[in-house]
């Protein structure tokens, strides 16, 4: 049972769980803001339109694509 | 890092596990990269929420039984870095890989077309919502609708109740006529008729389609069209999916014919270019049984085992049949053309609406005036979407073919893999 960090809120998750499923287990499930100011959540589930483009640990990450792991740190805004 | 070869397969789905297996008792150095965290593709993708059928499970076994299959997860392309040569990245790293001969199972991506409040949170694909799902979304006691055309909008809708979903509506784009013409033929594939059955849920209404998603913030609803008459749900999930697009980015930049959208291939499964094969949904969407035929033709061929491909050709030939009645039944209606106003955004990386794009003579035009295309995705989300409302072919894609970090894209100075 993972327990990782998103926006500030520490979230224990199933072992498989995707980032973009923990966006919706710990918050709004929202990923991002777009270049209008919209916030945006995970739309193709499959690696493809970067909708769900967050910050893991300093890198930019697809959220759908990449599982939970003990002490990541996740940011969905800048 | 750098890696070698003799067999590169892109794509771990049933395609490409297939055609790891059937070429590993060749002894090739077989190594197979996939994007996804888990081998199994998108129909069986895995997490806390998903049940794999036993053959994933078998297949997904073998694969890593075998000594000579070395499975990269996680892993992009992101550039051809020479002849035989591509440039990959993973979470942590980017190197090359050389390879003596390539087998393309890159799949299909699903057709997300533009409707009016389509970028609200809540709003995902059909497919997509099945894959958050089980990715391990909770959508328990969650108001769900489901819009667009295929069989995935009944996959989708079973995988949503199985998770404590009220499915409210399923709207499949397709006639009446054109559906129960398909289910008539489903006979000739006994497996897929006790699959529909399972599938079938007494929301299903065919000539009806999403004509906006409701909200301010987040999705509150939706209106939808249900044979002629237009009626509002509120809902907490809209998941609309209107069919399959073939993934034929990176072999068109490798410079593989196209045969209308998919990749072109002989009965080999061979592409346009020497050495470089493909299988599965890339070369035309057919569902798994036929990408785990094609994946073990291709195989075969590409370690030089013709027999063996050979036998596999009647099954093929069977499997096809079903994806011609499949691809016929679910053709899409003109009206879907003009669900997008003025003011929709069509290209959601740049946040491009339908009014800047419209009266453009090409994807090109329209790309130097709007930047539509050319944010994150590449393209990958409007320019399947423009292709259905204006026609507009998307051009070949340029390397990096995704984001990639900049360490990455320094090892193209490294000495290239032997």
């Amino acid at each position: 049972m993972p327990d990782l960090v998103l926006d500030g809120r520490t979230l224990r998750v199933a072992e498989g769980t995707t980032v973009a499923a923990a966006l919706a287990l710990a918050s709004d499930g929202c990923s991002r803001t777009s270049v209008s100011g919209q916030r945006r959540a995970p739309l193709c589930g499959m690696g493809i339109c970067q909708e769900c483009r967050v910050t893991i640990d300093g890198r930019r990450r697809l959220a759908c694509q990449t599982l939970c792991h003990d002490g990541m740190q996740v940011r969905t805004r800048p | 890092m750098n890696e070698f070869a003799d067999l590169l397969i892109i794509g771990a789905g049933p395609a490409g596990m297939s055609a790891a297996l059937a070429a590993a008792p060749s002894g090739a150095r077989i190594i197979v990269l996939d994007d996804n965290p888990l081998p199994g593709g998108q129909i069986w993708r895995d997490g806390p929420q998903a049940s794999l059928p036993n053959q994933a499970r078998q297949m997904r076994e073998r694969l890593h039984a075998n000594s000579n299959i070395r499975h990269h997860s996680g892993t992009r392309v992101i550039a051809c870095s020479g002849p035989k040569q591509l440039l990959v990245e993973d979470a942590d790293h980017g190197w090359q890989i050389g390879y003596d001969k390539l087998i393309l199972c890159t799949g299909a991506r699903e057709l997300l077309l533009p409707f009016p409040g389509w970028t609200l949170p809540g709003v995902t694909g059909a497919g997509g919502l099945q894959a958050l799902i089980k990715g391990g979304l909770p959508v328990q006691d969650e108001r769900v609708v489901i819009a667009g055309s295929g069989p995935l909008l009944l996959a989708s809708a079973a995988t949503a109740k199985h998770n404590g979903a009220h499915v409210l509506s399923i709207a499949e784009q397709a006639s009446s006529v054109a559906v129960t013409g398909f289910a008539l033929q489903l006979p000739r594939w006994p497996g897929k008729l006790v699959q529909s059955f399972s599938l079938f849920d007494r929301h299903y209404r065919t000539g009806s389609h999403v004509v906006a998603a409701l909200g301010n913030e987040r999705l509150e609803g939706v209106r939808l069209r249900q044979q002629g008459k237009i009626v509002e749900l509120a809902c907490d999930r809209l998941a609309c999916g209107f069919g399959l697009i073939p993934n034929t980015q990176l072999g068109q930049a490798l410079g593989c014919t196209l045969d209308g959208t998919a990749l072109a291939v002989d009965a080999w499964q061979a592409t346009s270019l020497a050495d470089h094969y493909a299988a599965g949904e890339c070369t035309g969407f057919g569902g798994s049984e036929l990408a785990l035929v094609e994946g073990a033709i291709a195989g075969h061929a590409a370690v030089g085992n013709t027999a063996a491909a050979r036998q596999l050709w009647p099954r093929r030939t069977r499997w096809q049949g079903f994806a011609k009645a499949l691809n016929n039944a679910f053709s899409l209606s003109p009206h879907l053309k003009s669900l997008a106003q003025a003011d929709t955004l069509v290209c959601r990386c740049e946040d491009v609406p339908y009014a800047a794009l419209a009266g453009h003579a090409d994807w090109r035009a329209a790309k130097l005036a709007s930047r539509c295309g050319m944010g994150a995705c590449q393209g990958r989300v409007c320019g399947g979407a423009l292709q259905y409302l204006f026609d507009w072919q998307p051009s070949a894609p340029r390397p990096p073919f995704s984001p990639a970090r900049i360490e990455t894209l320094m090892c193209l100075d490294d000495t290239p893999p032997a």
